[in-house]
């Protein structure tokens, strides 16, 4: 169904555009078109021409490095790789369950993460478009735009990282790349005044977070027909949950659910993933395609993120983010809960509910314990699986007898959404380029499409301003008949 | 009443005893003249020059310079920490040093010097040499990507725990340390957790399994402060005992 434009049946005889680089940074992407003679949309590709290579060169290190060494994969999302490594070595060094403290610490210095990753997401890099539209005016799109137009949303965007980051600072030792997490706990204890230096601000940064979810709200109440339509498609979904089917998004067991909202799997135990879920490899691009086993490729893709823990969780244990996930679920007939789009408004109701985490973590003396570190047996294999802030992430690793990795398999949240990601540049370029000519206006919908995924590993979205594209038109002949050029001096 | 040999180092009067070096006059004046190789339980090495200072007027290492009544030093010139930077970008070019994932980040002699001599840029174009890891011994394991070839261990094994583990081998550009064991493995020696040898590495080479990153961040000898604000740190300590005389 959604592979109906990925290959097209007579490519030779369409017209070429390509989108590149949709990325700066560590992530470098493509997208490409193919168009017949009537300038519909044949086939669409997000390609991911970057090779990473970290599950080779972990091979041969030892195991109490991993949480460190992998973490270096992101400079956005660290957290997650750090303790989702950790989480896999403690099964390693045979400690099934951590110390009431050190579980603490870590799901603090998670749930901060969750706080900053997605304020960054929304204030710095998603929100010109929503406050603005997808096709203003360019010199005006971006955060500082934001800033001159709404000073007190930007500053408050602002202020939600900030926060967050320092959640981490206290808890990781280093406000990006920390080494708290070890095999078997944490090396670091939360100081009395640590803590307090927190606790003060909390309060603030829970009501910013719900005004932050109001106003996605007010975005979607406005415009329902665009918000709800746009690159919208039916979907699976995976996520974490909690042994009582809660939102949790350090620890539990996997959900999946198929497109037509029917259980595939409940509560598997992360050390069993690999019998649910394989990865399909497309010679067209170097990011994997996961896939639900039992459904097979074509028909296994899901989403993971927010929107698939909105819509897999029972509920979110915390009273003001749940209220949020009940009216997000019911707005207008659940069309928010399937559109490209309500990644924006699920996010920030997971921030709000990162802030109310943050704030009993806090509150909960157990924080401030001293008992850091347990201790087992050593095992040869570790999984680890943590909801990160773009959804699921798998880290499994195979440990030798002298302590050395000799296996590992990463799959990344990122990677999850491949498909999903595809299907969604699919239904934005049917929506809207076809028979159209090239502007920056329409370049920058599939940019909001990729956008809303917040995509880690193409970091599309993680680069201040705008992406450096250019779109090239080219006849069957190799001619160039059309082209639209952004300011590549712009990128970073 | 007798008066104490000095020798000014940069302008400051530093007193001695007779026999000492320049390098172990001024850590014991809380002076800090930058080193590697030197370690204040071993006999002076003069291997890694970065301890290089001019004595009346002459480039010498400061670890194996006899300290002299009258010498007139310079350490903390422009020109001298010109060199010792090069030094320390050659060394990281040579090796394999990822300070960012290395467990013995904010422990490590050569990256706390790097900093202190504020070494921003790689300098020469890295070798990347093919260095293996080996962890065969049950309780220490070996990273050779980051030896500088400063000999602590070989000294250690040899003069403290009588044991002869390390050694080195090879000729220039291919010098590199080994162990005393014909299969090449550290487990096939008879090294122990406890030797000495396994706690002089000033750069994370010889390390003890499954105690990586056990301490946070902020609490690292060098988070504090710098190399250079440790100098008594180094200061002349009774040398280290074979194990056969405790």
């Amino acid at each position: 169904m959604s592979f109906e434009m990925e290959t097209a049946p007579h490519p030779e005889q369409l017209r070429r555009v390509a989108i590149e680089p949709v990325s700066r940074v560590e992530g470098h992407g493509k997208v490409t078109l193919l168009l017949d003679d009537h300038n519909r949309v044949q086939q669409a590709r997000l390609h991911i021409s970057e090779f990473r290579g970290f599950e080779r060169f972990i091979q041969g290190r030892p195991y109490w490095e991993v949480p460190v060494l992998v973490q270096r994969l992101c400079g956005i999302c660290p957290v997650s790789h750090h303790l989702c490594a950790a989480k896999a070595m403690d099964q390693v060094v045979g400690v099934h369950r951590l110390t009431p403290t050190a579980e603490r610490l870590r799901r603090l210095m998670h749930y901060g993460q969750i706080l900053q990753s997605h304020a960054l997401h929304f204030f710095h890099l998603s929100s010109p478009d929503l406050l603005f539209g997808f096709d203003s005016e360019v010199a005006r799109r971006n955060i500082v735009g934001v800033a001159a137009a709404h000073p007190d949303i930007a500053r408050q965007g602002v202020l939600l990282r900030k926060f967050g980051q320092e959640v981490i600072r206290v808890t990781a030792g280093k406000r990006v790349h920390g080494t708290s997490a070890v095999p078997g706990g944490v090396n670091k204890a939360l100081a009395v005044a640590e803590r307090d230096g927190l606790l003060k601000d909390i309060y603030d940064i829970i009501k910013w977070s719900r005004e932050a979810v109001a106003l996605t709200r007010r975005l979607f109440e406005q415009d329902p027909d665009t918000y709800a339509r746009f690159g919208r498609f039916d979907a699976g979904a995976l996520a974490l949950v909690r042994a009582d089917g809660a939102m949790d998004l350090y620890h539990g067991g996997l959900r999946a659910r198929d497109v037509a909202g029917e259980p595939i799997f409940d509560h598997v135990a992360p050390d069993t993933y690999d019998d649910y879920i394989h990865e399909q490899v497309k010679p067209w691009s170097y990011m994997k395609f996961p896939y639900i086993r039992s459904l097979g490729p074509d028909d296994g893709w899901y989403r993971v993120g927010p929107l698939a823990r909105m819509a897999l969780c029972d509920f979110i244990p915390t009273p003001f983010a749940e209220r949020e996930r009940k009216a997000f679920l019911a707005f207008d007939d659940g069309r928010a809960a399937g559109s490209t789009l309500g990644y924006h408004w699920a996010r920030l109701i997971e921030m709000l509910h990162a802030a109310e985490v943050i704030k009993d973590l806090l509150q909960d003396e157990q924080t401030l314990g001293t008992e850091l570190m347990a201790e087992g047996a050593r095992q040869g294999r570790g999984v680890g699986i943590i909801e990160a802030p773009r959804g699921t992430l798998i880290h499994h690793y195979e440990v030798n007898e002298e302590d050395l990795v000799v296996r590992a398999n990463l799959i990344v949240s990122t990677t999850h959404n491949n498909n999903a990601m595809n299907q969604s540049i699919r239904e934005v370029a049917r929506q809207y380029f076809d028979g159209r000519e090239l502007s920056e206006g329409l370049l920058n919908h599939i940019e909001v499409a990729i956008r809303a995924f917040d995509p880690c590993l193409s970091c599309a979205t993680h680069a201040l301003g705008r992406m450096p594209l250019e779109v090239t038109l080219v006849d069957a002949g190799g001619h160039t008949v059309d082209r639209a050029l952004r300011d590549p001096g712009e990128a970073c | 009443m007798s008066t104490s040999p000095t020798f000014t180092l940069d302008g400051r009067e530093i007193p001695f005893e007779a026999g000492q070096t320049v390098l172990q006059a001024a850590l014991t004046a809380d002076v800090y003249i930058p080193h590697l190789c030197y370690h204040p339980e071993f006999k002076p090495h003069g291997s890694c020059k970065v301890c290089t200072i001019k004595a009346d007027g002459r480039h010498v290492s400061a670890c194996t310079w006899p300290a002299r009544h009258g010498m007139v030093v310079e350490n903390a010139t422009e020109e001298l920490d010109d060199l010792r930077r090069t030094l320390v970008q050659m060394l990281f070019a040579e090796g394999n040093h990822f300070c960012p994932s290395c467990e013995y980040s904010g422990h490590c002699l050569l990256q706390a010097v790097g900093y202190d001599l504020q070494v921003e840029t790689a300098g020469f174009r890295h070798f990347f040499p093919v260095r293996p890891v080996d962890a065969s011994h049950p309780e220490v394991w070996l990273d050779l990507n980051r030896c500088i070839l400063c000999e602590l261990c070989v000294r250690a094994s040899d003069e403290v725990d009588g044991k002869h583990v390390f050694g080195l081998s090879g000729r220039g550009a291919g010098k590199h340390l080994i162990v005393n064991a014909l299969s090449g493995r550290l487990a096939d020696t008879d090294m122990a957790a406890t030797d000495k040898a396994a706690e002089v590495c000033p750069v994370g080479v010889i390390l003890k399994k499954k105690a990586g990153f056990r301490v946070p961040i902020g609490e690292r000898p060098f988070d504090r402060e710098p190399v250079s604000a440790q100098a008594a740190r180094y200061a002349p300590r009774p040398p280290a005992r074979h194990r056969e005389e405790d």
